[in-house]
């Protein structure tokens, strides 16, 4: 598949044409989605940060802490395995970009690290953050005691049950968890939880979002602080593939940030950029644009234009919205967003499983039963190259599958 | 051309009492909170309201708090719907002036156009957006102007004096003065933040500056007429209407209000 690598976009303040993935500009847009739809008490807050982030990312002495950060305390750069049985039960080549192996088991890490050295650096005091796997929460409950800075986490009721294991390891971590008992009582409503308690904080606190949504500077700043995983998955692809690239670059999407992340490093490539949604929480082929928590993106709402609940088996992807940047690139074709069922999930774990040794997250594993779905067809022709973020590993989900199985 | 044509009907009705020496009083009610929602219009509208804001219910509200919460759930739960809300509200007629305040997802489901004419073809004035700052406000603003809609726009206390005065001159109807850095709801007293946010945006504008959240009482009733021009009511009616109590109580709760504005008035 060819792509113009050069798609410009167009700088909404300064007027210039810019490269796809790059800095959203002062409106933090990316085509008709993004912006900071947001309560008039936040906007001081949110120029405040985008000011912050600016200068941070601009400063070679943030960007070269941030990096031994994750160098000597989170585990960069993670490996890409070639997976070898699997590959050759698929007829292509599978590598796995392992971010499980990422400290605290996630791609979370490396966005947290990011933002609470920014909220170190802007003088806050307190990390607010949301979760719904628990990843992100037990993320931001580490970098906070890494970096000495009190931490909440919000969390929907129904997501505590499922996630006991990242519940407790926040509270080792020395973590607030607040249960959010409205709604669907899950990520949806942790996030309005977690932003209305940032309106009433905001001097001393940073809202840590997990994730690349949010109001402006949030889609674009998260995406930043992943773009570490697809340019360390490209220069390792470049070592392990003869042709150098992937054909495929694949993740999974809840709100998408191991995608945002990953597809950052290749979308100046000629690779096919897959982000893979759960079927019930499929916000890009089921939704319509909407605002929900301070963007405009592709949201799941009914006709009258109230949020739906998502449904998935994973916690992390239960989420009815998704960032505004992949709404952007699959209204421009440079990115597919397909679904995968909860049985197809569960069966690519078990493959994985067996046929690698490797456990994945739920989350992770959408990308992957993609991959084993399409393999051998024209969407996934026998000896293809194909690169999957294994975004999280899948401890967290064992009390879930001992139920499943 | 009359100073009064410049203005839209919510605006020119609330600058006429102003002017008048009469501090103004904007009850809330949450449409489809009851299955008789539309008569506490008209228990607010006897009992000396000056506007009445009408919520619009979102699955997903942002800036609200547990009370507005509750009543937007119980509303959705009873199947409200905008549509049926705007039709009930053309029926009520409710003899002063009406602002619907909803969140963005409402408006822009099927295009700010259609929203905004559906409010005047149901007879409303303003509209209230909270999560449309004024910065992404330039499209909403356009299109409810073209439809008569007066936009009232939000400034809180974190509001940095250059955008105080853009705010309190884009605004249209009234200018919505936040009291706290919070969510709506009851509070104890009125915070110290609220003077400074009336303050503030009377120097920048003539437009009537009408306080809100945390404005629960008579009392605080009272104190907010000492610096702005009048008060927006909403959780602690909500509250009584959630409870169980009917248009004529809860009107005499607004009643309370309205004698207390007064006596700040004269005062």
């Amino acid at each position: 598949m060819s792509i113009d690598i050069s798609t410009p976009g167009v700088d909404a303040v300064a007027g210039r044409s810019r490269s796809l993935m790059a800095d959203p500009g002062s409106a933090g847009r990316f085509g008709q989605f993004g912006g900071r739809y947001v309560p008039e008490s936040l906007v001081p807050a949110c120029e405040q940060l985008e000011a912050g982030f600016r200068e941070a990312w601009a400063d070679p002495a943030f960007r070269s802490g941030l990096a031994r950060t994750l160098s000597l305390y989170a585990g960069r750069p993670t490996p890409v395995t070639p997976t070898l049985r699997l590959s050759a039960e698929l007829g292509v080549t599978l590598l796995l970009k392992r971010e499980d192996l990422a400290h605290t088991g996630s791609h979370k890490i490396n966005n947290v690290l990011g933002q609470a050295l920014l909220a170190k650096r802007m003088g806050k005091v307190r990390l607010l953050a949301e979760t719904g796997a628990g990843q992100h929460g037990v993320a931001s409950a580490t970098a906070a005691a890494l970096l000495g800075l009190e931490c909440v986490v919000f969390m929907g009721q129904r997501d505590i049950e499922r996630q006991e294991l990242n519940v407790f390891r926040m509270q080792l971590l020395g973590a607030t968890v607040v249960p959010v008992h409205s709604g669907s009582r899950t990520l949806k409503d942790a996030c309005n939880e977690a932003l209305r308690n940032w309106v009433s904080q905001v001097d001393e606190t940073h809202y840590c979002a997990g994730s690349v949504m949010g109001p402006h500077p949030y889609p674009w700043m998260v995406r930043e602080f992943q773009r570490v995983v697809g340019e360390e998955a490209r220069e390792q692809c470049a070592a392990l593939l003869p042709q150098g690239q992937p054909d495929v670059v694949v993740a999974c999407i809840g709100g998408g940030s191991n995608a945002a992340g990953t597809f950052a490093g290749f979308v100046d490539t000629n690779a096919r950029l897959v982000g893979v949604e759960a079927a019930g929480g499929a916000a890009i082929s089921s939704g319509a644009p909407g605002v929900l928590h301070g963007y405009r993106s592709r949201v799941l709402q009914d006709e009258n234009g109230q949020i739906l609940e998502a449904h998935s088996i994973s916690a992390g992807l239960d989420y009815p919205g998704i960032g505004p940047e992949h709404a952007h690139l699959a209204d421009i074709g440079r990115a597919e967003y397909p679904s995968v069922t909860d049985e197809e999930v569960v069966a690519a774990v078990l493959r994985l499983a067996r046929t690698e040794g490797i456990v994945s997250a739920l989350e992770s594993a959408h990308a992957l039963a993609w991959v084993l779905r399409e393999a051998g067809t024209p969407q996934l022709p026998t000896d293809s190259t194909v690169l999957v973020t294994l975004s999280g590993r899948g401890d967290k989900d064992a009390a879930q599958l001992v139920e499943l199985l | 051309m009359s100073a009064h044509e410049r203005y839209g009907r919510l605006e020119t009705h609330l600058r006429d009492r102003r002017d008048a020496g009469r501090s103004l009083l904007v009850p809330y009610v949450t449409a489809g909170v009851t299955a008789d929602w539309t008569d506490y219009l008209h228990a607010y509208a006897d009992a000396g309201a000056d506007a009445v804001e009408v919520g619009l219910p979102f699955s997903d509200p942002m800036l609200d708090g547990p009370t507005i919460q509750e009543a937007s759930h119980r509303a959705l739960s009873l199947g409200a719907t905008t549509i049926d809300a705007l039709t009930r509200l053309a029926r009520a007629r409710a003899g002063i002036p009406l602002a619907v305040m909803t969140y963005a997802n409402i408006v822009f489901r099927h295009g700010a156009t259609v929203f905004c004419d559906q409010l005047a073809d149901a007879g409303v004035s303003g509209l209230i957006v909270p999560d449309v700052p004024c910065d992404e406000v330039d499209e909403l603003s356009t299109v409810a102007a073209d439809a008569g809609i007066e936009l009232v726009l939000l400034a809180a206390p974190s509001t940095a004096p250059s955008r105080l005065r853009t705010i309190a001159e884009r605004s249209r109807g009234f200018v919505y003065g936040v009291t706290v850095m919070g969510t709506t709801g009851e509070r104890a007293e009125l915070a110290d933040s609220a003077r400074a946010v009336a303050t503030a945006l009377r120097r920048h504008s003539t437009r009537p500056v009408l306080l809100g959240f945390g404005i629960s009482t008579p009392g605080q009733a009272a104190q907010a007429s000492g610096c702005a021009d009048g008060v927006v009511v909403a959780s602690s009616l909500m509250r009584e209407v959630l409870s169980g109590r009917g248009p004529a109580e809860v009107g005499a709760s607004v009643a309370a209000l309205r004698a207390g504005l007064d006596a700040g008035s004269a005062t």
